[in-house]
C-alpha cells in the first residue's frame, strides 16, 4: 500500500486527498492535548480568552506522554482514547482545528463537523508509545504546565505513521474495516 | 513463623512495576504471533507487526510499553505463616510504586479528588491492592499495571438466573462491540461468573492474570471461553478496531458459586499491552 507523506499543519488540497483507511506519514508541528487540556480550552472559548495557541489549521494529538529520560525528547507517546474528547472536538473544530489523532471511533457529532468544516481525523497506534516516540523529535509546553502528563505540548515529528480514520467524504475506517471482516455468529 | 521485612517488599514492589512496563511477556509475545499468522486483514498484520517492533523498542530500551503505565494493581498472595517486620505492609507496597515509577521514567496517572479537582498526585500513588491469605509462609506479589482506555470499557451485570449462558454471551458480545477500538484491542477479556457484585469483578480481573490462551481446567468454563472467543471474533473489529479476524486474544472465565436469586457477571477487558509481573518472597 502507497504511504503518503504529509505536513502538519495540513493544507486542505492534501485534506480532500485523504480517504479513510489510507496510510500516512506525518512531519511538522502537532499540539498535544487530552482531557484536562481540551476542558480549559472550551472553558477560555466560553469565556472569550485567546487560546494558548492559534487553533487555525493546526494539528491535535490526543495523548499524555510518560516522562522523558535525560537524552530524550519525550518518552513514550502514544494515543489516547478519542472518544473521550468528542463532546469539546465539535467546537475547536469550529474554531480552527483541522486534524485530529488518536485512537477508537468518533461521535456521529464528530464526524459531522469533520464534513462540515473539512477537517480530518487519523487514529494512530494504540499501545505503540515506544515505537511512536521515536518519530517526535522535540517537546516543548506550551501551557498549563500544572497539569503535569496533561499540560498542552507543542511537537516536531518526523514521518509519524497514521491511518485515516474519518474523511470529509463521510468515510470512516472502524465501520469499513468491521464490515469487511464480520462474519455471521 | 517466617520473617519478611517491609523493605524487601518495597524494592521488590519497585523492580516489578518497573519490569512489567518494560517487558511485554513472552505467553502475550506468542499469542499476539499467532494472531498475525491467522490474520487476514493486511492492515491488521502491519499493526501487529509495529506491536512487536513497539515491544523490542521498550525492553531493549527500557521504556515504557504504553504511555500510559497504567494504575499499580498489586495482588499479594500472603502465607499464613508469614511475619512482616519493620515497617507497614501496605506503606511498604506504596513506596515501592513511588520509587518504581520514579525512578522508571513512567508516567504518574493517578488524580485524587476524582469528581472535582483531579489533582495528579505525582508519583502514582495511591496503588490499588488486593489482599489474599493462603497456606504457607511464602508471600506472592503481583504487580499489574492496568491502563485506562481499556478499563474504561469495563461492566458488571447481575443477570437473572435464567437468562443463562446465552444472557452472559450476549453481554460480552455487546460489551466488546460497543467498546470497538476503544480498548486496544486484541483484547485479553477477563470474566467473573458468580459470587456477589464485587466478588465478581474482582474474579474478572484476577482472570486477566492467567497465562494468556490457557483455557480454565473446568471443562465446561473452557467451552464457555472457547465460544465466546470465536463470537467476538467474528465481530470484525480486529486489531485497534481498523477491521480484522483478531479482536480478542483469549476469553479467561472463572467462576464461583452465587445465590439462587442471582446471576453476577463481570467483564474487565485487558489491552494488547498486558502487563503484569510477579514476584516470591
Amino acid at each position: 500500500m502507497k504511504i503518503m507523506h504529509i505536513t502538519s499543519p495540513i493544507e486542505s488540497e492534501t485534506i480532500e486527498e485523504l480517504t479513510a483507511g489510507a496510510q500516512v506519514l506525518i512531519s511538522g508541528i502537532i499540539y498535544v492535548a487530552r482531557d484536562a487540556a481540551h476542558q480549559r480550552l472550551i472553558q477560555a472559548l466560553d469565556k472569550e480568552e485567546k487560546l494558548p495557541f492559534d487553533p487555525n489549521g493546526q494539528t491535535i494529538y490526543y495523548m499524555g506522554p510518560s516522562p522523558a529520560k535525560p537524552g530524550q525528547a519525550i518518552g513514550s507517546a502514544g494515543p489516547t482514547t478519542s472518544s473521550r474528547m468528542d463532546i469539546y472536538t465539535p467546537r475547536l473544530i469550529a474554531a480552527g482545528i483541522k486534524a485530529m489523532i488518536g485512537k477508537g471511533n468518533r461521535s456521529p457529532a464528530v464526524k459531522e463537523a469533520i464534513k462540515k468544516y473539512k477537517a480530518i481525523y487519523f487514529a494512530a497506534i494504540g499501545g505503540a508509545g515506544a515505537l511512536l516516540a521515536k518519530s517526535i523529535k522535540q517537546a516543548e509546553v506550551i501551557a498549563y504546565e500544572d497539569l503535569g502528563t496533561e499540560a498542552i505540548l507543542r511537537l516536531k515529528v518526523d514521518n509519524f505513521p497514521a491511518i485515516v480514520a474519518n474523511d470529509i467524504y463521510g468515510g470512516d475506517l472502524f465501520e469499513q474495516g468491521k464490515a469487511k471482516y464480520q462474519r455471521s455468529g | 513463623m517466617r520473617e519478611i521485612k517491609a523493605s524487601s517488599i518495597f524494592q521488590a514492589v519497585a523492580q516489578l512495576c518497573q519490569q512489567a512496563n518494560f517487558e511485554l511477556g513472552e505467553d502475550v509475545i506468542a499469542a499476539l504471533k499467532r494472531a498475525q499468522q491467522a490474520e487476514e486483514s493486511p492492515l491488521g498484520r502491519e499493526v501487529l507487526s509495529q506491536l512487536f517492533k513497539n515491544a523490542r523498542i521498550a525492553k531493549q530500551e527500557r521504556l515504557p510499553l504504553c504511555q500510559d503505565c497504567g494504575t499499580a494493581v498489586v495482588f499479594l498472595e500472603i502465607g499464613q505463616d508469614v511475619h512482616i517486620t519493620g515497617g507497614d505492609l501496605y506503606d511498604a507496597v506504596a513506596e515501592g510504586v513511588r520509587q518504581g515509577y520514579t525512578e522508571g521514567y513512567l508516567r504518574n496517572s493517578i488524580v485524587s479528588q476524582p469528581f472535582s479537582a483531579r489533582v495528579n498526585t505525582n508519583d502514582n500513588t495511591p496503588p490499588v491492592i488486593h489482599t489474599e491469605i493462603v497456606p504457607g509462609d511464602q508471600l506472592k506479589i503481583t504487580v499489574m499495571p492496568k491502563g485506562g482506555g481499556a478499563e474504561n470499557m469495563t461492566r458488571l451485570a447481575i443477570l437473572k438466573p435464567g437468562e443463562g449462558q446465552k444472557g452472559i454471551i450476549d453481554l460480552v458480545i455487546t460489551t466488546v462491540d460497543e467498546a470497538g477500538g476503544k480498548p486496544c484491542p486484541p483484547l485479553i477479556v477477563g470474566l467473573g461468573i458468580g459470587g456477589t457484585a464485587e466478588a465478581a469483578m474482582l474474579l474478572a480481573k484476577k482472570a486477566l492474570l492467567r497465562p494468556v490462551a490457557k483455557p480454565n481446567p473446568d471443562p465446561e468454563t473452557a467451552e464457555l471461553e472457547a465460544e465466546i472467543l470465536a463470537r467476538i471474533n467474528n465481530l470484525g473489529i480486529g486489531p485497534l478496531g481498523f477491521g480484522g479476524r483478531t479482536t480478542a486474544l483469549a476469553v479467561h472465565a472463572e467462576v464461583m458459586p452465587t445465590h439462587i436469586a442471582s446471576l453476577p457477571v463481570a467483564i474487565n477487558l485487558q489491552c494488547h499491552s498486558a502487563r503484569y509481573k510477579e514476584a516470591i518472597l
